[in-house]
């Protein structure tokens, strides 16, 4: 990965900044003492570090305001940081940059149940939003498999999804509004709890851009009343096309699950190892969730049992109370802890038509052989979002790079059957440079220009989501 | 009027354009100022591809929203949010285009439980004001591959583009449904009637009120088990308000088929509003509007109304509460969407100069 040499140029402008932050901020709001800055050196995406120049953590909307205004006259760049979970290395900083993180803005605002909406600041986690209004019968839907740590800013900037959203939909589809602040410190109201967006619809592309326009500091969500309850059913098949002819058949015959999960054998046998599940043995495993009323999910497992029993299963059981429900989780819920004790691995995002799945499992099965590196795959099938987990082992030298280069062929291949780059973590660094095999110089230019307009002069996470090539001109313009 | 029937040929004709052009899909949601120079989907019209077991269709923007609704019914498939159609105050011999559908963001009854267009809209192809193609997400649902531009062209309503093709989530026609009316409700006992139902488990698709037939709809799809239970749970709910009766399926059809094309509201000479409203604030700014007639979807989140000519209703749309749009009026003094503060407009402005900086698509719209 190509990381620019750092402005040394912006980094004698340290101890300037810092005098100036004082009089926005409290004391305890900056660190700027090398060994504690060096806790923001990476997020989730461990591979790649770089310690700031400084960390702020603002308390109010005014101080972000303020920071941002400071930064902007003196053209520092700045990296958004929520709790620090991307696994796509979204809030990875550059040595002459400021993270800004949100974590002390984290309280609830405002709850309105006959208007199902709830209002937070961004340093919030995503479970908390949930906690905030479960006792109420209310639940937040996107559920990132991080969401104990994430912060909703986090999951605004990288528009995450999560193991519902078959049902529920993505971030953006639960986003009701935003305040954000720009980089040269306007304070914008966005969206608000009224349904639709006014005129152009600024808020869908706000998320999912991965802090590049600007800092949500509040957000609108919507809430939505808790089914009655849910149960899955656990199929087992013998050959991967099978499994996913089941998937297309379920979702065809208008069964809309919560969730469908698929794992294949390497990663059904390292799980079993690890959580001792009771999985079968078997090429490929589903674990379809259903909700409603019991008499509703029976109604529906029904449905499932009779599409699946047509395409000969190795194994069918349906869960019949919570104990048996959890049990048939078990093993997908501990997939990622069982393959990080076999291995180090490498988590891949990309995302295809549904219809392909047996297609791609079979590529990456020979690509597996020539690379000579396991793949396991665990993903949500029911909206074609893939996670193979390529194992490799960081201390054997050139074994990260050959995992990179078995990653991006098979997000090539993703992208080539009709797919992207990636579903729900974001291109971040990670894929950055890939973003070239989904997307013509028209395409990504009319992406920059959008950038353009919130942040002229380039300062908002800039070394992010698009080929450095791409966007060097305006890097450069203000890197004095 | 230019007729393209190619991307190419839209890219050409923005590429040498020097002056305004408006863009036209099916001529049902607005239309162009007379004398305007037009440039027309029309030509741009076919399904592309349409995978059922992936429950995604492409389509070229021109083809008319018939012919998709067709292909899809033959697969027992259907446009979840089923837009709203109100071509017979617009235009009579228009036909809606899913281009038009789509870059008007327009969204039906559904919208409550399963969301807007714009969440259904996966991928486009467009040419923008320069004349260059571009496209942005894709085929499949989850996408968060660069910006979004799928959802910020969702609703541009063709001022920073022309959508050429356009990608989107189907999903199959529920089993069965059946609605609920509660019979004699004034708008404020019909407000708290739908929002009780909202605060329930029992995935309610369908909440409308109309005031002048005293009628307050509840609607429920899917199995038929499963719609019969939530139907008992859901009466048991709503008893209190009034008396109650159920619709079976195809009188529920037809009634919520009623509302999408506005059926309640008699077309004269009064100027048609939308309103999009944060629900508990919907019965206070009814009440302030004098609409000549008027109804609620979306429990209570949606209001159309005729108003009397010349009287900007939004005025009565307290900051916060939501936004107005006048989808049909004779005045020109009155602008087609809700005003906007300062700070967000330049946003709004830049977005629109960078797509379009020769500031030739449908200028007549002020988004």
């Amino acid at each position: 990965m190509d990381i620019p040499l750092a402005s040394t140029s912006r980094i004698e402008k340290k101890p300037e900044l810092v005098e100036a932050l004082k009089k926005v901020l409290p004391a305890s709001s900056i660190i700027e003492d090398k060994a504690e800055t060096l806790a923001y050196e990476c997020d989730a995406l461990t591979a790649y570090r770089c310690p700031p120049m400084l960390v702020v953590l603002p308390e109010t909307t005014a101080q972000v305001s303020e920071v941002l205004k400071l930064c902007h006259k003196m053209n520092i760049p700045v990296i958004p940081r929520g709790s620090g979970t991307s696994l796509a290395g979204g809030a990875m900083p550059s040595a002459d940059s400021v993270v800004l993180g949100v974590s002390k803005m984290n309280s609830v605002l405002e709850t309105d149940y006959r208007d199902r909406f709830i209002r937070v600041q961004s340093g919030l986690t995503n479970i908390g939003v949930t906690n905030a209004v479960e006792d109420n019968g209310y639940f937040y839907a996107p559920d990132p498999s991080s969401q104990l740590a994430c912060a909703i800013a986090g999951n605004i900037g990288m528009n995450s999804g999560g193991a519902h959203c078959l049902k529920y939909g993505v971030t953006s589809n639960n986003l009701l509004g935003v305040k954000l602040v720009t980089m040269d410190g306007q304070i914008l109201e966005i969206g608000g709890a009224a349904f639709d967006s006014n005129g152009l619809d600024l808020l869908s592309v706000v998320c999912g851009s991965e802090g590049q326009l600007g800092i949500v500091t509040e957000a609108t969500l919507r809430i939505l009343h808790k089914p009655e309850g849910a149960l899955p059913v656990l199929i087992g098949f013998n050959s991967n096309e099978v499994a996913g002819q089941c998937v297309s058949n379920i979702i065809k015959a208008g069964i809309l699950p919560v969730a469908i999960e698929f794992m294949d054998r390497p990663c059904i046998e390292a799980t079993e190892t690890f959580s001792g599940a009771g999985y079968p043995d078997c090429e490929a495993l589903l674990i379809v969730e259903v909700e409603g009323s019991l008499d509703e999910i029976d109604e529906q497992i029904d449905k499932i049992m009779v599409i699946a029993k047509s395409l000969d299963p190795t194994e069918l059981r349906r869960a019949k109370d919570e104990e048996q429900a959890n049990r048939i989780w078990l093993g997908r819920k501990s997939a990622f802890g069982a393959m990080g004790q076999i291995a180090d691995y490498m988590c891949l995002d990309g995302t295809i038509p549904v219809n392909k799945l047996p297609y791609v499992l079979k590529c990456i099965g020979e690509m597996s052989k020539t690379y000579g590196l396991s793949v396991a795959n665990v993903f949500h099938a029911g909206d074609g979002n893939m996670h193979p987990l390529i194992l490799y082992d960081a201390n054997k030298p050139g074994e990260l790079t050959k995992c990179e280069e078995f990653g991006a062929e098979i997000l090539r291949l993703c992208v080539e059957v009709g797919g992207c780059l990636t579903g729900e973590h974001g291109v971040g660094i990670e894929k950055r440079e890939l973003m070239d095999y989904q997307f013509t110089s028209n395409d990504i230019d009319a992406q920059l220009r959008i950038k353009d307009v919130f942040d002229s002069k380039w300062l908002l996470n800039p070394l992010k989501v698009f080929p450095l090539h791409h966007t060097e001109a305006r890097r450069m313009a203000y890197n004095f | 009027m230019f007729f393209p029937s190619s991307e190419i040929e839209v890219a050409a004709i923005l590429s040498e354009a020097k002056e305004p052009l408006s863009v036209a899909g099916g001529n049902t949601r607005v239309l162009a100022p007379s004398g305007s120079k037009i440039i027309s989907t029309s030509k741009l019209s076919g399904v592309i591809d349409y995978e059922p077991g992936a429950l995604t269709m492409i389509a070229k923007a021109g083809t008319p929203l018939s012919e998709i609704q067709k292909t899809l019914t033959s697969e027992g498939q259907c446009l979840a949010f089923d837009p709203y159609n109100w071509s017979r105050f617009i235009n009579k011999k228009g036909s809606s285009t899913i281009g038009g559908v789509f870059a008007a963001n327009v969204s039906g009854s559904s919208r409550l439980r399963v969301g807007a267009a714009r969440d259904f809209l996966l991928g486009i192809r467009l040419v923008d004001g320069l004349g260059n193609i571009i496209q942005n997400g894709g085929r499949v649902m989850k996408n968060v591959t660069g910006y979004d531009l799928v959802k910020l062209f969702a609703g541009s309503w063709g001022t920073l583009g022309i959508l050429t093709e356009v990608s989107f989530k189907v999903l199959p026609k529920p089993e069965t449904e059946a609605t609920i009316v509660i019979h004699g409700l004034n708008d404020q006992l019909a407000l708290d009637a739908m929002i009780d139902a909202t605060a329930t488990p029992f995935d309610v698709s369908g909440l409308a009120h109309i005031p002048k037939q005293k009628e307050t709809m509840i609607r429920v799809e899917g199995f038929e088990n499963s719609v019969k239970y939530r139907v008992e749970r859901l009466m048991e709910i709503v008893k209190k308000y009034g008396e109650i009766h159920t619709l079976d399926a195809d009188k529920s059809m037809q009634v919520w088929r009623n509302i999408s094309l506005l059926s309640s509201l008699k077309s004269n000479n009064d100027d048609l509003w939308r309103l999009s409203v944060k629900p508990t604030a919907s019965t206070q700014i009814v009440q302030k509007t004098k609409f000549n007639d008027y109804f609620y979807d979306w429990g209570g989140g949606l209001i159309w109304g005729l108003a009397s000519p010349k009287q900007d209703v939004r005025e009565h749309v307290p900051a916060g509460s939501g936004h107005g749009t006048c989808l049909q009026t004779k005045s020109k003094k009155i602008p087609m969407f809700h005003p906007y503060d300062g700070t967000i407009s330049g946003i709004k402005e830049g977005i629109r100069k960078s797509f379009d900086p020769k500031q030739i698509l449908n200028q007549y719209l002020v988004i």
